[in-house]
């Protein structure tokens, strides 16, 4: 399948990654990676650990800059764009090891998520009157209405995330990334130690916040019946590199792809250079 | 038992007093402070206006220790820049006390924002022994300052409101008292909104905050400039409290009183802020008249009292990092909690 | 025409209280390389030292070569009782807690001294040989002189010391790693304790030379600021970064005060933090991860 090209009008795109190759010191964690992400997709990245993939979501985001190549949003170069102004674009993301903020109740940490798109300035917040107060009242309502009531995490609202379960915590992150207004959103390994209900749980969760937010997804996951059950597109890293990519049904035939979860490394990449030339 | 909490709007679930207890007991403390100057002697005037310049100046260093998590010991020098800067304008120019102080104010948050350029780099330890440099060159430039006075400092004349002149703790309550109240109103305000959001963030994990959309060097000089706005109006406040000012006003010894006020308080709680204030500002009154009790069978008591009081100070930072890290605003709440489930389980 | 001689001997000054500087900044880095404390109660435990030893002289008439020990030993046992008492519950707790912890024992320690030995400045009976001595022609008082020595000396033994000896490499390997130094069998606690106790008794001789110079006081522990400048610009967990950086600011200081007036010391000290701070954080000799906190 590696090598396969695959056309995507650009319209269709609403995330390319263009070679970027990564590297900390002498380790390279990333080279010459190359994918796009179709608009309204489902797709997932999958690889051994310490196959780049959180390196890859981190370049995404703009946390780490990528030693040469490109990420492409909406037909827009990210390059030389921080962090917090990716957000504001729409590029909305959970993380592997959950970053709830742990002074903050479930609500607080939910309408964080909204930072970029509001407007209160320090003077408004100051005398909470007129736009800081119509603004947070908006916010509200908008997450209660549909956030919180669409993840069923009523319940927890005014908890501090500090107490509550692993299940809920990841929940309650992506609560967090869908109050971002996500026009990507992309999850860190959304189930990693879920039991199979969590699992399914979370699954559905994915699969109507697609249908009702409207959004694109791009998920890091090593649950592969997961991943083989939801995802449209599949993207396989293996020492930083991608060594192959499409459906999840081809991508799970890949003999790169076999020998890569094998563990063997490079048997994978001398079984996949045939095929690539 | 804690009843009358059902909430018909999201505004009423978001505002900062929810119960009718809580607004009642609120209603009952304005009451209290409007009586409080006309049964109350001077002595207890004096030290309600020293408590009430405190609780300002320590929950503007709350916004920035206790809920953004950047640790400073420049908050006594912040001050002194508010109480220069309200002293010289109203020794040269004479103008409005309201003026003077929001002007001060003002002067002191670009000082602030200055200080804090380096928190982007350094953090954390660095970030405090940078804030101690500031004090060191701030003190030094008024002490050597030719419109600062050098070392002798300036005498300033009383505010004044319509050729009243406020000299007098009684006065001065109704000019302290009020700001201060403002200054805690505005500062729980701020976390209920975004930049406070923001702030809670960026102290509990930089990192994220970052991707999650929050600009975090604008924010950390946002919440250095709020806290050292709050340092410049409690030290204007507190010249026009004391009337003079001069380098030794505002030692580093100050700005540990105040970080141990919102350590005993409670960090990152505006309740703990006042809390915090009120009890380091009696701590030292209530040793005083220990010692006052203690004097006819120990003559010398007074005279221990200075180091006595040092000891206390030290102790009571150290006591509530080890055995109530939440301060007692965290005591407080156990208490509240104790009563919304009295009588059904003690 | 500038004053070569002049010059020279306020270099050496500068090099002597430099030297004071240094020993205490090792002490500092000890703690901070084992247990990842900033002390800034170091100067108070100096002070404390210092007072100890006024103690063991002028008051119980001990002979100096007695009092000295009982100064050291003063200072050890406060560290221990600190370490076990105020540190280890704070273990797992964050940084600054920990660093506003040793601000409060400052406080405890500075109130104490003033309540056993009262407020005013106190001199130490004097046990150095006050025999002048001249460098070249450059006069250098002998007290400082012989501060700059022993302060050389424990210095010198703690680099050795620590390259060489199986305490020296438990601390390395506690200060790189500290759960996998305790994996491999290293007493991490152990470390702690020894670092709090060798580092404090080090102060407190520190102490009593700084005591011998300029006489003792409870705001002696001022001292501290400038430690922390010390161990700041030579990096906080470089032992060579706080002999080096103590003697460069000791001459700092000596220069500006000389040149300036004594009020130009902390200010140009400072100063020289706030550069180190914005231009290279980690000091000039310090590890770059530390960055960090």
């Amino acid at each position: 399948m590696r090598g396969l090209p695959v056309t995507l009008a650009a319209r269709d795109v609403i995330l390319g990654v263009e070679g970027v190759s990564l590297a900390f010191g002498g380790v390279r964690a990333l080279t010459d990676v190359s994918f796009s992400v179709r608009r309204g997709s489902i797709t997932a990245v999958i690889g051994p650990n310490g196959a780049g993939k959180t390196s890859l979501f981190n370049t995404i985001s703009g946390f780490y800059r990528p030693r040469s190549g490109n990420v492409v949003f909406d037909g827009r170069s990210l390059a030389g764009t921080a962090p917090p102004e990716r957000a504001r674009l729409g590029l909305a993301r959970t993380f592997q090891n959950i970053a709830l903020f742990r002074g903050m109740t479930v609500l607080d940490n939910i309408k964080l998520g909204r930072h970029a798109h509001m407007r209160t300035g320090l003077l408004d917040a100051l005398v909470y009157r007129g736009r800081a107060r119509r603004e947070e009242l908006e916010l509200r309502a908008e997450i209660e209405e549909r956030i919180i009531d669409f993840l069923e995490i009523q319940h927890i609202r005014n908890a501090p995330v500090a107490t509550l379960p692993y299940g809920l915590r990841k929940r309650v992150e992506l609560a967090r990334a869908l109050a971002m207004r996500p026009r990507l959103l992309m999850l860190d390994e959304p189930v990693a130690g879920m039991n199979r209900e969590e699992t399914e749980d979370m699954a559905r969760f994915i699969l109507d916040v697609k249908e009702e937010w409207d959004v694109t997804i791009l998920m890091v996951e090593h649950d592969m019946g997961m991943v083989m059950d939801i995802s449209d597109h599949v993207v396989v890293l293996n020492f930083g590199q991608v060594i192959a990519e499409g459906s999840p049904a081809a991508v799970q035939v890949d003999p790169a792809v076999v020998a890569a979860y094998l563990g063997a490394g490079d048997l994978g990449r001398r079984l996949s250079g045939p095929e690539a030339a | 038992m804690r009843i009358g909490t059902l909430k018909t709007d999201y505004a009423a679930d978001e505002a900062l007093f929810d119960t009718r207890l809580q607004k009642l007991l609120i209603l009952l403390a304005c009451a209290a402070a409007v009586l409080f100057p006309f049964v109350a002697s001077p002595y207890w005037l004096f030290l309600a206006c020293l408590c009430a310049i405190n609780v300002a100046s320590a929950t503007g260093l709350n916004i920035l220790t206790g809920y953004t998590g950047l640790v400073s010991l420049g908050q006594a020098a912040f001050m002194s820049v508010g109480a220069y800067t309200v002293a010289v304008l109203e020794i040269h120019a004479g103008t409005p006390f309201l003026l003077n102080l929001l002007v001060g104010g003002l002067l002191t948050a670009l000082v602030g924002i200055g200080v804090g350029i380096p928190s982007l780099r350094v953090k954390g330890l660095y970030l405090a022994i940078a804030t101690i440099a500031a004090s060191v060159v701030l003190h030094f430039v008024f002490a050597h300052w030719p419109l600062t006075g050098g070392m002798q400092g300036l005498s300033m004349p009383p505010a004044r409101l319509f050729g009243l002149a406020l000299d007098q703790p009684f006065q001065l309550y109704w000019l302290i008292l009020p700001v201060t109240a403002l200054m805690v109103l505005g500062a729980a305000n701020l976390f209920r909104t975004r930049v406070g959001r923001a702030f809670i963030a960026i102290r509990d994990r930089d990192i994220s905050a970052e991707v999650l959309g929050i600009p975090l060097l604008r924010y950390k000089l946002m919440s250095f400039a709020v806290s050292s706005f709050y340092a410049g109006l409690a030290g204007g406040l507190w010249a026009y409290f004391f009337r003079v000012v001069t380098p030794e006003s505002f030692p580093l010894v100050n700005s540990i009183f105040y970080l141990a006020a919102i350590i005993v308080g409670g960090m990152g709680t505006i309740l703990g802020g006042i809390l915090g204030a009120v009890f380091m500002t009696m701590v030292p009154e209530l040793l005083k008249f220990v010692a006052g009790l203690v004097t006819p069978f120990y003559p010398d008591a007074l005279a221990l009292l200075a180091p006595v009081r040092t000891i206390v100070f030290g102790a009571l930072i150290v006591g509530f990092l080890i055995f109530e890290p939440h301060g007692l605003a965290e005591i407080w709440r156990r208490i509240r909690r104790f009563f919304h489930l009295w009588p059904f389980r003690t | 025409m500038t004053d070569w001689l002049f010059l020279t001997e306020v270099f050496l000054a500068g090099l002597g209280s430099g030297a004071l500087y240094a020993v205490t900044g090792v002490a500092f880095v000890l703690i901070y390389k084992a247990t990842r404390v900033v002390n800034l109660a170091i100067g108070e435990i100096l002070m404390l030292g210092g007072y100890a030893f006024f103690g063991a002289a002028a008051g119980w008439h001990l002979p100096a070569w007695v009092a000295l020990p009982v100064a050291i030993l003063a200072g050890a046992l406060v560290g221990a009782v600190v370490e076990r008492g105020l540190i280890r519950p704070m273990l797992g707790e964050s940084p600054i807690s920990v660093f506003m912890v040793t601000i409060g024992l400052g406080s405890i320690l500075a109130g104490f001294v003033q309540i056993v030995w009262g407020a005013d400045p106190l001199r130490l009976p004097e046990f150095l040989p006050s025999a002048p001595i001249f460098i070249g022609e450059a006069y250098v008082a002998p007290k400082v002189a012989y501060g700059f020595l022993a302060a050389m000396v424990v210095v010198t033994a703690f680099v050795l010391g620590l390259r060489f000896s199986r305490g020296g490499v438990a601390l390395k390997a506690t200060a790189a790693d500290q759960a996998a130094a305790y994996s491999v069998g290293i007493d991490v606690p152990r470390v702690f304790s020894l670092s709090w106790i060798v580092a404090c008794g080090v102060a407190a001789g520190a102490g009593v030379l700084v005591g011998a110079i300029g006489g003792i006081s409870p705001t002696m522990g001022v001292f501290g600021l400038s430690v922390l400048v010390v161990v700041i610009v030579g990096g906080l967990d470089s032992m060579a970064g706080a002999l080096v950086g103590g003697l460069f600011i000791g001459v700092v200081e000596a220069f500006a005060g000389t040149f300036l007036g004594g009020e130009y010391r902390f200010l140009v000290t400072f100063s020289i933090l706030i550069l180190i701070l914005m231009v290279r954080p980690y000091g000039l000799f310090g590890t770059h991860e530390i960055e960090r906190l």
